[in-house]
């Protein structure tokens, strides 16, 4: 649409597209130098060029919204792809009891912090999401830059976030199912719509993937990108026009590839989902006006408090029932603070709501404050002092 | 030895020394490996790692004295879980001589497949049952490792 619209145009669009680029890769250099994960930054820079900044990008805003929808789809493939079924199932045999509590303790406070502002339910209900998921990116990259891959308190984390992503393959169409809305009766059923069409695509995923894969395994790399970029793009369309999110069928799709074509697929896609990923990232706070965030700050600071203590407590809890020792548990705690991309994906699911400007002003706030705060929490654990929390119950380490 | 999985990461092999040192081999899922030293006073945490490339890999188990025979056939066991290769060298003269793979029954008396057969330095992928065996092949056998070791049993008795 935009070659159709004159050269123009064209140009026109080109200088801005490429001037936020540009400015991404900045941010993203200066995250890197800090040490800390640039989606804050382009959050920040989505402010300043969004409704209410200091300056408005015009011309290629109907590019930049489907790019960023893009983005969002290939965030949760390669979340999909970042795990097995055997490790997925594995999680669920010996995952739950931290789970649940990393369910209760975190979105518990979001939930609650949206009905106390006065919210709908529904809302309330997102921000629970947002408050509850950890960042997998932020913190596979900390735990892999602090050289501790290795540590024993690892498994714990890593395992968490495996339960998390299974959390949200069910609360992600459930919430879109909601959100369509309706009379009772029709939101029953379209959530159970919902969670028959995961059910399908789970079951048809573990059941086909193999062959899937197997027939991706002997593409050259153009065609198995062309390949699995088209069938998620395809699937994610297809579950959305059931009014089951997109977002995770494409997180069903990543699952479903296994073995050397998940690994080819991974390397393949990850500059993609870069870009659009940015794009998504910047797209959403354009929509958040800098006065409402400002307006949300209270809430998004004590929010923050709570959920930077009961991550911790999650963490503590988990790397324990490991055999972990205190510092171990520390480090636990302070990595899982971090929250991300699915916080802000979480938020941008409500977008048409009532709160939703509200609601996302307060998820930007949010994640900015438990992104940068957490990886360096996470840096400096081993030089906090340890809290004088009870041990619970120590297990015999787990083989 | 003590085996844990990471999700999304790869696998972590510890072991204690026997001078009493915690260590552990970080497998990434691509193969790339991390040396890892724990930390006497805090036995959860790494006192050192030392990341290897495949190449870095190599030199040091060869410095190490594993063949790298072992080290592929190790590689090629951690990609796929459960699933065992081999390869099994026919004897000149042997009962199988002649034998097609259907008549020998091989899968059902002993659980692995036969996936492939290498002859003269041909290789025949993924035969078909009325394939015929002769002494000398070699025979690529896929299945459980009882299964491998069955087969085997029955091959090269």
């Amino acid at each position: 649409m935009i070659l159709a619209a004159g050269s123009a145009e064209a140009a026109l669009a080109f200088v801005e597209i490429g001037a936020l680029a540009l400015g991404l890769a900045l941010l993203a250099r200066v995250a890197g130098r800090l040490g800390i994960t640039a989606v804050p930054l382009y959050l920040i820079a989505g402010l300043a060029f969004g409704d209410g900044g200091i300056a408005r990008v015009d011309v290629s805003e109907d590019f930049i919204a489907l790019a960023a929808e893009i983005g969002v789809l290939l965030l949760l493939f390669s979340l999909g792809l970042e795990y097995s079924d055997a490790e997925l199932r594995n999680g669920l045999r010996t995952g739950v009891p931290p789970g649940l509590l990393d369910m209760v303790l975190n979105a518990g406070p979001g939930v609650a912090a949206g009905l106390l502002l006065g919210w709908d339910p529904l809302a309330a209900i997102l921000l629970g999401g947002v408050t509850w998921i950890s960042s997998s990116g932020v913190i596979s990259k900390s735990l892999a830059d602090l050289g501790r891959l290795g540590n024993r308190e690892t498994p714990s984390i890593l395992n968490l976030l495996v339960i998390e992503d299974l959390a949200m393959a069910v609360y992600l169409p459930v919430v879109a199912a909601l959100i369509v809305g309706g009379t009772v009766l029709a939101t029953l059923t379209s959530v159970g719509i919902a969670l028959v069409t995961v059910a399908v695509i789970l079951g048809a995923a573990l059941k086909f993937g193999n062959k899937l894969s197997d027939w991706l395994s002997g593409d050259s790399d153009e065609t198995l990108l062309l390949a699995t970029f088209g069938l998620t793009l395809l699937v994610a369309g297809l579950a959305q026009s059931l009014e089951v999110s997109g977002a995770v069928g494409a997180f069903l799709i990543g699952l479903a590839l296994s073995g050397r074509t998940e690994e080819r697929a991974m390397q393949l896609i990850s500059p993609l989902r870069d870009l659009f990923a940015a794009v998504f990232f910047l797209f959403f706070s354009f929509q958040i006006d800098p006065a409402d965030l400002l307006g949300a700050l209270g809430w998004a600071v004590a929010l923050a408090l709570v959920g930077v203590v009961s991550k911790f407590l999650t963490g503590w809890y988990a790397a324990g029932r490991l055999g972990v020792g205190p510092k171990g548990r520390m480090r636990a705690g302070t990595t899982l603070i971090a929250r991300g991309e699915f916080s802000i994906v979480i938020a941008a699911l409500g977008a048409e709501l009532v709160d939703g400007p509200e609601l996302g002003a307060l998820a930007a706030g949010y994640v900015l404050i438990t992104a940068i705060a957490g990886p360096l929490l996470a840096k400096f654990s081993d030089r906090l002092p340890t809290p004088p929390l009870p041990q619970w119950k120590r297990a015999a380490p787990a083989t | 030895m003590r085996e844990t999985k990471l999700p999304g990461v790869g696998v972590r092999h510890e072991f204690q020394t026997d001078r009493g040192q915690q260590v552990g081999v970080l497998v990434h899922r691509d193969g790339r490996r991390e040396v890892l030293v724990y930390d006497v006073d805090d036995p959860d945490a790494c006192s050192s790692v030392l990341k290897l490339s495949h190449d870095d890999t190599r030199t040091l188990s060869e410095l190490l004295g594993a063949t790298q025979v072992v080290e592929e056939v190790e590689a090629a066991t951690h990609e796929i879980e459960g699933l065992t290769i081999d390869w099994i060298e026919l004897r000149p003269q042997t009962e199988a001589d002649g034998v097609s793979i259907a008549d020998g029954a091989y899968r059902k008396r002993s659980g692995a497949s036969i996936v492939a057969v290498t002859r003269n330095g041909d290789a025949v992928p993924a035969p078909e049952p009325d394939f015929v065996l002769r002494g000398g092949d070699t025979v690529v056998a896929a299945g459980t490792v009882e299964g491998v070791a069955a087969l085997r049993a029955i091959l090269r008795p």
